[in-house]
């Protein structure tokens, strides 16, 4: 879930306690200052009547409240003793104006009492209260819009600040993810005064320092590894070869040494290869120039010509154009010729390979396994699928860390049963 | 023919003196700069193997000092290094070849071998041997002074066996040299099989003193009959 409609749900709970509790609080208070102006004049009528009463009699022999909002009942003193003046909410059967029939209202009713002329007399007025149940209707009704505007409004100001605020987050967010460790650029920076993100970049940048160290000295280490085998490899292979020119050897003494030796020559291969590959990656000055690939491709064709013969698997070439690239020769050739041994070792009997450059591509075709191969895998070290036993596992890295080098793309797809390796040079 | 082999690392040294001692090469080693400093001021080589990285030097300074002292002795740098600075500088300074390590000792040979033979044929550029004559520059084979046509391949084979005349070279050292170093996984180079009894073929209906024969399962010998 995004920051934002996270932010918005915390905001949407916690207004909502909020002005649920203020509307419970407020209606409450309301009420109480309603109580309270109405006792006032409950009041004052009181006293009114009182005075009335002096110049009118008959309004003592309003003994209920059909001819007015009173009505005076005669006591015992004893009674009038006991009563004091006190205020009440009950509930009479009246007809409003606004009402077609009666029905039971709440009316707030004061009960006092008082002596005329040594009669003691029971005043009771009432006045119409506010009906509570419209109150609280009233209330929710103002606390709803109220909520639906302060939302609408958090929203809109949410939205703009939070997206100003997160603007550098989110810019830093994306160069991270384009950011790659073995192109050497430029660390991501954050473009912002907040203390927050600059610690964030800080310690984002610790790590990739970090990483990038441990990358380089993975690197160097297998750079270094593989350029320290080669002399040992050297002198084993060399001593292997004298060793087999020896007359006195037996056939079979022969076979058993010429088998190490091919598993010395694995080694060599797989070394070379490794040290090619950190070469590449490590952007060691090349020779760069421009490259006819018409011509390299002819060429490796021609060169795996009697390999083609011998697993009965044709090799065509289609020209659609001609291709040139400004690239390192010998990289140029690793390219083509690493492509098409793997077209042809990956070959069935009778099979084919078909070469088809265009003025900006070559693309690579062959049979074989009816399965496509997994695409994320094959241009990985040491990948290698279940029928290839004799490679390094390296053919395809290489040419991928070629690619790469020079910015080239270069996919894999399997189509109309056909195994295609398509090269984009721009 | 004498050759000085400068070379840090002992194995290797005897290695490479034995196999060109075979070639009935007069060897000289150097284990270190120093030593190798003194030898080339003091005598004169036919041939200078060199390696790169040496205790108390670097060889590309010997190939200065080789050139200060007016020296043009034929100077093949073998390195474990495959930098293409090195092998321009080095080249740049007066080398005639360069070498990776790891190699083969046919391919090794053949350098060498190659290398003498420009410096004595002095422009001529054909090896004769028997009835047999590889004119290098024309890319011509004749026997008996007949022209018998090669395609590139068997000529490049026929000139790898005629440098490692009488030697056992392997079909890998072969395939590596004819196809190039990315030939790696040729399914044990079977294939090479066909390529040598054409080229047989040939040798012998041209009625060739010279014979490709086979060394055990995985390799061949060019001998004289």
């Amino acid at each position: 879930m995004k920051l934002l409609n996270k932010s918005i749900i915390y905001l949407s709970v916690s207004l909502l306690l909020i002005i649920s509790l203020s509307s419970i609080f407020f209606y409450f208070n309301l009420l109480k200052e309603i109580k309270s102006s109405v006792d006032e004049g409950l009041d004052n009528f009181k006293r009114q009547i009182i005075y009335k009463t002096e110049r009118d009699t008959t309004l003592l022999t309003h003994s209920n409240f059909n001819n007015g909002f009173f009505s005076i009942n005669e006591i015992t003193h004893l009674q009038a003793l006991q009563i004091h003046d006190t205020y009440a909410d009950t509930v009479m059967f009246m007809r409003d104006k606004d009402d077609d029939e009666a029905e039971s209202e709440t009316v707030r009713m004061l009960t006092s009492a008082f002596e005329k002329d040594g009669k003691y007399y029971k005043l009771s007025i009432i006045n119409s209260m506010v009906e509570e149940d419209d109150l609280v209707e009233q209330l929710l009704h103002g606390s709803l819009w109220l909520y639906g505007i302060l939302m609408l409004f958090i929203i809109l100001i949410n939205n703009f600040v939070l997206q100003r605020l997160w603007k550098p987050f989110y810019l830093f967010l994306n160069q991270l993810k384009q950011f790659r460790i073995e192109t050497k650029e430029k660390l991501p920076a954050v473009k912002t005064n907040t203390k927050e993100f600059i610690d964030l970049q800080n310690a984002v940048h610790i790590l990739l320092q970090r990483s990038i160290e441990s990358f380089e000295q993975q690197k160097q280490f297998i750079g270094n590894a593989s350029h320290e085998l080669q002399t040992p490899l050297a002198i084993t292979i060399n001593k292997l070869e004298l060793l087999i020119e020896k007359n006195s050897l037996k056939p079979e003494q022969a076979e058993s040494i010429y088998e190490i030796m091919n598993t010395v020559e694995r080694l060599i291969r797989l070394n070379k290869s490794l040290l090619l590959l950190t070469k590449i990656e490590n952007k060691q000055i090349f020779d760069n120039k421009q490259i006819n690939f018409n011509k390299i491709v002819l060429q490796n064709i021609n060169d795996f010509e009697e390999i083609a013969d011998f697993k009965a698997v044709k090799i065509s070439y289609t020209e659609g154009g001609n291709l040139a690239a400004e690239m390192d020769s010998s990289l140029a050739n690793t390219i083509i010729s690493n492509l098409l041994r793997n077209a042809l070792f990956h070959n069935i009997p009778n099979g084919t390979v078909t070469v088809f450059v265009s003025e900006n591509s070559i693309t690579i075709s062959n049979s074989g396994s009816e399965k496509a191969l997994d695409a994320q895998k094959i241009f990985t070290r040491f990948y290698k699928s279940e029928q290839s036993q004799n490679g390094t596992g390296l053919g395809l890295s290489i040419v991928k860390a070629i690619c790469d080098l020079y910015g080239f793309s270069i996919t894999y797809y399997f189509e109309n049963s056909l195994h295609h390796f398509k090269i984009n040079f721009k | 023919m004498k050759i000085l082999v400068v070379e840090d690392e002992k194995e290797l040294m005897q290695a490479i003196s034995a196999s060109l001692e075979k070639e009935h090469f007069i060897i000289e080693t150097a284990g270190d700069f120093a030593t190798a400093s003194d030898k080339i001021a003091i005598y004169d080589y036919d041939c200078i193997l060199l390696d790169i990285m040496l205790p108390g030097g670097s060889g590309l300074q010997l190939l200065e000092e080789l050139k200060k002292l007016g020296k043009s002795e034929n100077v093949i740098i073998i390195s474990a290094k495959n930098s293409l600075d090195d092998k321009l500088k080095g080249l740049e300074l007066g080398a005639d070849d360069y070498l990776t390590k790891p190699f083969h000792i046919a391919e090794l040979n053949a350098r060498v071998k190659a290398v003498l033979r420009r410096k004595d044929l002095g422009g001529k550029t054909t090896i004769e041997i028997a009835n047999v004559a590889l004119d290098l520059k024309e890319r011509q084979l004749t026997i008996n002074k007949e022209n018998i046509p090669l395609n590139r391949k068997e000529f490049d084979i026929l000139n790898y066996f005629l440098l490692n005349k009488n030697r056992l070279v392997t079909k890998t050292a072969l395939a590596e040299h004819v196809w190039g170093d990315n030939i790696d996984q040729a399914d044990n180079f079977d294939f090479i099989y066909y390529q040598i009894k054409n080229l047989r073929k040939k040798l012998q209906t041209a009625q060739a003193d010279i014979e490709i024969e086979a060394v055990y399962g995985f390799g061949y010998k060019l001998i004289e009959k």
